[in-house]
C-alpha cells in the first residue's frame, strides 16, 4: 500500500474510526462554532448569518487605474477591497527616486502623498466598505494617509474599518519590506494599534501573516506556530504599553494560506483557533470572547499554481476555496490563474471572484458551521496538528523566541531549508503536481508559455513623477518642514508617532520624505543573510 | 566554481534564490549569497571582489530587463567581463531572448526544474555569451 504523508509530516492511515479519538474531551476540545475554544469555527452559525467577505487583492499603476479596477470588481459582487501597493511605496521611496526605477506602479499600486490616496478611494464609500492594505514597514503613514481620506470624506472614525496588514515581524522572515531594524520596526507596528485602538475602534490594526512564510517555504505546522509566536509577541508590546489585552486584542486578526491538501489545511486552523483561544485565555488573562477569537483572511498561495497549463490553476483555485470554507474563513482571497506568470489580469480577477461565489451560492459548503466536525479523520487530525504546532512553539522558543529568531535569521534559514526539502520532493515526485511532474502532456510545454502578460506602461511612472512634482509645488513648503522635523524629533523620544505621522501627511508631505525622517533616527535593518 | 546569487531591486521574494543556493551548494559549488534589495552597483562589488565564476540574478517583480542591463553593463565596465551572468525568476517567455541579448548566459523562466538550472550554471564557464 502506498504510504500517504501529510505537509506538516504526519502519516495517514487507510482509514480511521472512534479508537482515534480516545481520549478526547469533546466538550472542552472540540465544543459548539462559536464557543471557546473555538475549534469549530468563531460564529454560531457561521455562513448562513455572514457569508465570508470576498476581498481580492487589487492594484497597479496609477491610483486612478487602481480605483477603475476597484469599481469594476465592486460591480461584479466583491464586497470589499485588498489593496496592493507597488515596491517603491511599500519601501518608503517616492516614485521619483532612483531606486524606483521600472518599478513604479508594476506590482501594486504607487503612493507618494495622500493626494494619490484620495484618488485611488474617490467615490468609494469608506463608510460602507473595508479596505485592507497590504501594507507593512509603511503601515504607519499609509494608514495615516487612509485615515485622512477617510476623514475628508466626511466618515466618522467609528466608522472605518481598514486592516493594514502591519505585520514586520513576517516581513523579516519572508517578503522582505523592511526598512528599520527589528526593534523600531516594532514600536511603530504598536503605535499604530494603540492609535487605532484608541480612535478607530472598527480597525484592524494588524494582520498576523502565517501565510507569507508558508509561501516562502515553511511547512502546514510551521505556518501556524510561527503566526502564533508573532501574535503573541505583539501582544506582548501592548501590554508592556500599558494597555489591556481586551482592548486590543478583539481587533486583532490574521492571514493564512489554505493551499495543501484539504483535511490537513482544515485540521491546521482547527488547532490554530485552539491554540489561540487558549493562549489569550489562559497566558494573557481575555475576558473578552472575543479577544479569543482566531479571526482569519483564508485564501490560496500562487505557490500551488503552476506555469504549465495554467488553467489547471482555475480548478486548483476552486479547491482552496472549498478548503478556506470547509476551515472556517472570516475573508477569503484566490490567487488568480495566470498568477504564475504575471500581474493578475481583469478576467483572471473576475473567475477567481466567480470561483468565490460558486464555492459560496452552489457548493453547500456554506451551508453548516464546521461541517467536517465530528469526522474521525478531521478530528485526530486535528489533535495531532495541535501537537506538532505546539513543538514548533517549543522550537522557536529555543532559537530564543520569535523575536530574536528574526533578528539573528535562525528563523529565515529553517524557512529556507524546508523550502528546499519541498522543491526536491517535487523534482523526485514525491509532492505530486500535475501537468509538472505526473501526467505530463506531451509537447504542452512550449503552448503553455503562450500566455498572455500583463504589461507595464512606462507612462504610469511618468504620470506619477509628474504628478508628484505638482504636489510638491503646490504645498505649503514650511509646513511640511515643520512636521517633518516634529516627526524627526519624536522618533527621539519615546511618544507614539502617529500624531506626528499624521500631521505630515495631511501637509503632504512625500512617503520618502517621511521614511527618510524615520531612517535618519532608527537606522537601516542589517539583513542576516543566512540560506 | 564559485557563484553569487543575487537579489537586485526591490523586490523581498528569495525563496527561489534560496533554494538555488542550496541546490547549487549541493552540487558542490560554492555559493554566495548577497540579501535582499541589493543596487546593482553593490552585487559587481561584490562579484568583484568575491571572485566568483557566474553571477545569479533572481528577479520576481518584472523589472528583470533594466536591472540585468546595469548589471552586465557594469561588470563589463569593470573589467569583469569574464564573469557569467545568469538571470531566474518570473520572467516571460519573451524576455528570454531579450535578456540574452543583453548578455545573460542563461535565462531561466518560471517553471524552470532545478536540475536544468544546476546543469547550466555547471556549463556556466564554457558557455560565452
Amino acid at each position: 500500500m502506498r504510504d500517504v504523508k501529510l505537509n506538516a509530516g504526519i502519516s495517514v492511515k487507510p482509514s480511521y474510526g472512534p479508537e482515534d479519538l480516545d481520549g478526547v474531551d469533546v466538550a472542552r476540545d472540540v465544543g459548539r462554532p462559536g464557543e471557546f475554544p473555538f475549534t469549530r469555527g468563531i460564529h454560531a452559525a457561521m455562513y448562513r448569518e455572514r457569508l465570508w467577505t470576498m476581498r481580492q487583492y487589487i492594484g497597479f499603476g496609477t491610483p486612478a487605474e487602481t480605483n477603475a479596477r476597484f469599481k469594476h470588481l465592486m460591480a461584479h459582487g466583491q464586497d470589499a477591497l485588498n489593496v496592493a501597493f507597488d515596491l517603491p511605496t511599500q519601501l518608503g521611496l517616492d516614485s521619483d527616486d532612483p531606486r524606483a526605477e521600472g518599478e513604479v506602479g508594476r506590482v501594486g499600486m504607487a503612493v507618494d502623498t495622500l493626494a494619490d490616496m484620495e484618488e485611488a478611494f474617490a467615490g468609494i464609500p469608506l463608510d460602507r466598505v473595508s479596505v485592507s492594505l497590504t501594507i507593512n514597514g509603511m503601515a504607519a503613514p499609509i494608514t495615516a494617509m487612509y485615515y485622512a481620506v477617510a476623514e475628508r470624506q466626511g466618515v466618522a472614525a467609528d466608522r472605518v474599518v481598514t486592516t493594514p496588514q502591519n505585520d514586520i515581524l513576517k516581513e523579516f522572515v519572508a517578503r522582505g519590506t523592511w526598512v528599520y531594524p527589528v526593534e523600531p520596526s516594532l514600536r511603530l507596528v504598536a503605535d499604530l494599534i494603540e492609535f487605532s485602538a484608541r480612535r478607530y475602534p472598527r480597525s484592524n490594526p494588524v494582520s498576523v501573516c502565517g501565510y507569507h512564510i508558508r509561501e516562502a517555504g515553511c511547512t502546514t505546522a510551521q505556518e501556524m506556530a510561527y503566526g502564533l509566536a508573532i501574535a503573541a509577541a505583539y501582544v506582548e508590546l501592548m501590554l508592556a504599553r500599558g494597555m489591556t489585552v481586551d482592548e486590543f486584542a478583539p481587533r486583532i486578526s490574521f492571514n493564512f494560506t489554505c493551499w495543501g491538501k484539504i483535511f490537513e489545511e482544515v485540521a491546521k486552523f482547527r488547532a490554530g483557533r485552539r491554540l489561540y483561544a487558549r493562549m489569550m485565555r489562559e497566558r494573557f488573562g481575555a475576558q473578552n470572547p472575543k479577544s479569543c477569537m482566531f479571526r482569519s483572511l483564508i485564501g490560496g498561495g500562487g505557490s500551488a499554481f503552476t506555469v504549465q497549463e495554467p488553467e489547471n490553476n482555475i480548478v486548483r483555485g476552486a479547491y482552496i476555496a472549498l478548503a478556506a470554507a470547509l476551515s472556517g474563513a472570516q475573508t477569503m482571497a484566490l490567487p488568480t490563474y495566470d498568477e504564475a506568470y504575471t500581474i493578475p489580469s481583469a478576467k483572471a480577477q473576475l473567475i477567481a471572484l466567480r470561483t468565490m461565489q460558486i464555492c459560496a451560492e452552489e457548493s453547500g459548503a456554506a451551508d453548516t458551521a464546521d461541517p467536517l466536525g465530528g469526522s474521525y479523520y478531521v478530528e485526530a487530525l486535528t489533535n495531532a496538528m495541535e501537537v506538532l504546532i505546539v513543538e514548533e512553539l517549543a522550537a522557536v522558543e529555543r532559537m530564543g523566541g520569535i523575536v530574536e529568531a528574526v533578528r539573528s535569521g535562525a528563523l529565515q534559514a529553517e524557512v529556507a531549508r524546508q523550502a528546499y526539502v519541498h522543491e526536491r520532493k517535487l523534482a523526485a515526485g514525491e509532492t505530486p503536481k500535475v501537468a509538472v511532474n505526473c501526467h505530463v502532456g506531451e509537447g504542452a510545454a512550449e503552448a503553455d508559455r503562450d500566455v498572455a502578460l500583463y504589461t507595464s506602461d512606462a507612462k504610469v511612472a511618468e504620470a506619477q513623477v509628474a504628478k508628484l512634482a505638482r504636489v510638491r509645488r503646490e504645498r505649503d513648503g514650511r509646513a511640511v518642514a515643520g512636521a517633518l522635523r516634529q516627526l524627526g524629533d519624536e522618533a527621539r523620544g519615546t511618544a507614539n508617532l502617529m500624531p506626528a505621522i499624521v500631521e505630515c501627511v495631511t501637509a503632504y508631505a512625500t512617503l520618502g520624505e517621511i521614511n527618510r525622517a524615520l531612517k535618519d533616527v532608527f537606522g537601516e535593518h542589517k539583513e542576516p543573510v543566512k540560506f | 566554481m564559485k557563484v553569487l546569487i543575487a537579489k537586485p531591486g526591490l523586490d523581498g521574494h528569495d525563496r527561489g534564490a534560496k533554494v538555488v543556493a542550496h541546490a547549487l551548494r549541493d552540487a558542490g559549488f560554492e555559493v554566495v549569497y548577497t540579501g535582499l534589495k541589493r543596487t546593482p552597483e553593490e552585487i559587481i562589488a561584490e562579484a568583484i571582489q568575491e571572485d566568483v565564476d557566474v553571477v545569479g540574478l533572481s528577479i520576481l517583480s518584472g523589472a528583470h530587463l533594466p536591472l540585468t542591463r546595469r548589471v552586465i553593463e557594469g561588470l563589463r565596465a569593470a573589467g569583469a567581463d569574464d564573469i557569467h551572468v545568469v538571470v531566474g525568476g518570473t520572467i516571460p517567455p519573451r524576455d528570454v531572448e531579450p535578456l540574452k541579448a543583453l548578455g545573460a548566459s542563461a535565462v531561466f523562466p518560471m517553471g524552470t526544474p532545478l536540475t536544468d538550472i544546476v546543469v547550466a550554471f555547471k556549463a556556466g564557464r564554457e558557455v560565452k555569451p
